[in-house]
């Protein structure tokens, strides 16, 4: 059986664990909660880069060192930044938790050298490059900029080629000092584990680090619904994304507006996979559900041939009108909510899995979610409520962004 | 290491179908993986030349309505069970992978018998799985770091080794019902297809089900393959891209065969992690790329090592004479014990973690048979590994990267010049 534990250190850094004899494994991660709408317009992609940076080294390490201390224990060591979050993990077998441990820690207390960041700037700018040869990154990152404009939430992750070159290693301490403050950042771990000594870990090497409690600017977001079409002659297929507003990560109807994405956009036997994908039209066709801190919001992504987008995007529209104004059905909730438990069955069986729900979770509103209740919640979800929610948040009009070889399309009505 | 905790069971059925299980302490799901011996090289199997892409039409074709089931209500059942489920068809296999809860692991396996042995084939959905498999081939030149390796495979491995599943957007455009039917007929046969179950199951009964379930499907002989050669060993792919993407392949050691071991150490130790070779030398040390790994592929016949980069055009050639000069180095000095042992400590630990997943155990059992015709304890592995020492991982990388055998292909705008170390 699983067993649930927290404690605050002195300097105010969160420590929790949910502890599970039966698995061969121990996840750990520090949830930092800096993500790219926390930069100033001129710092686009510092939080990202920064992720790439603690991994070159620290008062202790270099970068090989990190990299080998890691190795050396066989630790599956990683991480992401987002919009909101830089998630640093590891999983490891749990006799070698102290000293993958011992680098992880050590790495959220990074030295950002000169030399390092004027190397790894070069990766960063090959890693923009790379997604700009995929056209639905492209298309992603246009249509959260045209979607949320001025809101932070509508920067883009990597930031551009030119916000990274002109980047001092200046500001990046300066932003790290901002937001890499012990109140900031959470430390979860998952797996097989024993508490008193996972604390005693973490105390020992977390307790020295210092820093205020940094702000962010929450304030809700309401997307702008424009349509854009960006040319680009050397793809074949055309890539759209578009964007609606969904209910905030605060909001208890997040279970229901992801019940209603898997219904209308999973990538099989959705409604939109049976109106695009099985008849033919599109080769990808899906709506997801993200929250964020204050804002939400639904996701469309399409992939079809050039001269068949007009006509998809009319069936796009259908398929989110006919949700608002008829609905779901008993039938399709049913169905959705076996795919949605089913699949978190699955992930939490992974402590890495179980990790990430875990964090997040705690991040943002400060209290355990079991798996049980995560899954009672989807349970206890309603075709009312899918109504109601579709009522107050309507998916369409969409923000449009369509990037192809054809920027000749008119929006459907 | 700790002990294993899992149990295995086998069973071979009459027509040759191969069941192999393992209950999973801890966990609440059951996945399974079925491998037929249907993939893209039996498209080109004597007297069948079905066409580049068939064997793809066709798993979208069969999970498109089987047995009483039209091609809504059959995937409504899979959802109405909590089925997460993938059909693919690969080089070799043709592969149905689910994963649900324990007790709705057999009403699927009802499902999938229905999919492999009574699909409705109803000929109103070709047109659509054309479209379908066009617009992926499409999709596929789109996606430069996905293409370069499909190209890589074909030109590295002998015909029809290396075919792609995608297939080609000519044979996709031309071929008929009636050559996926047959190849269905010549293909999809019991003896060779491997069922691999993993998670919580009851042994007996997941026994006693496939039986009745896969009992009407009837042996058939396999389809003959004939070997063409392999090659061009250099070749440069142009396109408008902002990287150049950099892949090679090198013969390697099979699954099976003495040397598996050295083989899967000398390649990790080149690329296999974040501390391996060629991340330290290309990504941490030069900041050239931000992608670069090696990996091993395994074939009954043969087995590879797989490299890939992918860099901006300016920065390709030195991202290119890096990689080589690795090449040199692993060939010429070998590895040395520190390196040896974290390679060890990596594979090990990702053998353990594996057994967390009831996902990936099932495709592993499935493999570890097709290999080997039996899986492999995870004690036999840690006591191979720990055999190895620096000089027998070094003899091997000797005989991995010899310059004639490496096959070097690149896509983007410009070719780069192979310059191999003195």
């Amino acid at each position: 059986m699983t067993r649930f534990h927290h404690a605050t250190l002195d300097n105010g850094l969160e420590v929790i664990a949910e502890l599970n004899d039966d698995a061969h494994s121990i996840a750990a991660g520090f949830f930092v909660k800096a993500g790219s709408r926390d930069e100033a317009p001129e710092l686009a992609g510092v939080s990202h880069f920064l992720e790439h940076m603690t991994f070159k080294g620290t008062a202790r390490r270099d970068a090989l060192t990190v990299n080998r201390d890691f190795d050396r224990v066989g630790a599956k060591h990683n991480a992401q930044t987002s919009e909101e979050d830089t998630f640093y993990h590891f999983t490891s077998l749990p006799e070698y938790l102290p000293p993958a441990f011992d680098v992880l820690a050590d790495i959220l207390r990074p030295t950002l050298r000169e030399d390092d960041f004027e190397t790894e700037k070069k990766v960063i700018i090959e890693e923009i490059r790379m997604y700009m040869d995929n056209p639905m990154s492209v298309a992603y990152e246009a249509a959260k900029a045209a979607h949320f404009g001025d809101h932070p939430l509508g920067n883009s992750i990597l930031g551009t080629v030119e916000s990274i070159t002109a980047m001092k290693a200046a500001d990046m301490r300066a932003y790290f000092a901002s937001r890499y403050s012990p109140a900031n950042i959470v430390l979860g771990f998952a797996g097989k584990g024993d508490w008193d000594e996972l604390l005693q870990l973490a105390r020992g090497r977390c307790r020295d680090w210092t820093g205020d409690r940094p702000s962010r600017d929450a304030r809700p977001a309401r997307g702008r619904l424009g349509f854009q079409a960006l040319l680009r002659e050397e793809d074949q297929q055309q890539t759209v994304v578009g964007v609606a507003d969904g209910p905030p990560l605060e909001s208890d109807d997040r279970y229901a507006a992801h019940l209603l994405a898997t219904i209308l956009g999973d990538h099989t036997s959705s409604r939109l996979y049976w109106a695009l994908v099985d008849p033919g039209h599109a080769d990808g066709a899906e709506i997801s559900y993200q929250d964020y801190n204050q804002a939400g919001g639904f996701y469309a992504f399409l992939s079809c041939e050039p001269d068949a987008l007009e006509d998809d995007l009319r069936r796009l529209a259908a398929v989110c009108r006919e949700a608002m104004d008829r609905g779901v059905t008993e039938a399709e909730l049913a169905r959705a909510k076996n795919k949605v438990l089913s699949r978190a069955v699955l992930r939490g069986e992974r402590p890495m899995g179980r990790l990430a729900s875990l964090g997040f979770h705690w991040v943002y509103r400060r209290s355990y979610l079991p798996i049980e209740e995560e899954l009672a919640a989807f349970s206890r979800v309603t075709v009312d409520q899918v109504r109601r929610l579709l009522g107050e948040w309507p998916l369409w009009p969409m923000t449009l962004v369509s990037v192809g070889p054809t920027a000749d399309v008119q929006p459907p009505k | 290491m700790p002990a294993a905790t899992a149990t295995i069971h086998q069973h071979e059925y009459q027509n040759g179908l191969t069941l192999v299980a393992e209950a999973m302490p801890g966990v609440q799901s059951a996945s399974c993986t079925l491998l037929v011996p249907a993939g893209a090289a039996y498209e080109a199997a004597e007297g069948l030349d079905a066409g580049g892409g068939a064997a793809t039409m066709l798993c979208e074709w069969l999970t498109r309505g089987a047995g009483d089931r039209d091609g809504r209500v059959l995937l409504e059942a899979l959802d109405d069970l909590g089925v997460s489920h993938s059909e693919s068809a690969q080089t070799i296999h043709a592969s149905f992978a689910a994963a649900t809860l324990g007790a709705n692991l057999i009403p699927a396996l009802e499902i999938f018998a229905d999919v492999v042995l009574r699909p409705r084939f109803d000929e109103e959905e070709i047109e659509p799985i054309r479209s379908l498999c066009l617009q992926n081939l499409r999709s596929l030149e789109d996606d430069p770091g996905s293409k370069v390796i499909y190209e890589l495979r074909e030109r590295h491995f002998p015909a029809p080794w290396g075919r792609p599943a995608p297939g080609t957007a000519e044979d996709v455009a031309r071929i008929k019902p009636q050559a996926l039917r047959a190849f269905h007929q010549a293909a999809y046969r019991p003896n060779g297809a491997i069922l691999g179950v993993a998670g919580a199951i009851d042994w007996p009964r997941l026994r006693d089900a496939v039986g009745e379930l896969f009992d009407a499907w009837r042996p058939r002989p396999e389809p003959k393959l004939v070997e063409a050669s392999a090659g061009p060993g250099r070749d440069h792919v142009t396109r408008e891209t902002q990287q150049i993407q950099i892949a090679m392949a090198a013969p390697a050691a099979t699954v099976a065969g003495p040397d598996y071991y050295r083989a899967r150490a000398a390649v990790a130790i080149l690329g296999g992690y974040s501390s391996a070779r060629l991340f330290t030398e290309v990504r941490e040390k030069r900041g050239l790329c931000y992608s670069v790994y090696a990996s091993y592929e395994g074939q009954r016949e043969r087995g590879a090592m797989l490299c890939y980069a992918g860099t901006s055009t300016e920065r390709a050639q030195e991202t290119l004479d890096v990689m080589l000069a690795e090449f040199h180095r692993l060939a010429r000095r070998g590895v040395d014990l520190e390196e040896l042992d974290t390679m060890r400590a990596g594979l090990k630990s990702s053998l353990i973690m594996a057994q967390e997943s009831s996902m990936s155990r099932s495709g592993a059992l499935a493999s570890d048979w097709y290999f080997l015709g039996r899986v492999r304890p995870l004690d036999e592995i840690a006591a191979a590994l720990d055999a190895l020492t620096p000089e027998s991982v070094s003899d091997y990388a000797r005989a991995l990267l010899k310059p004639d055998e490496l096959t070097i292909l690149t896509l983007g705008p410009t070719p780069l010049d192979v310059n191999f170390p003195a």
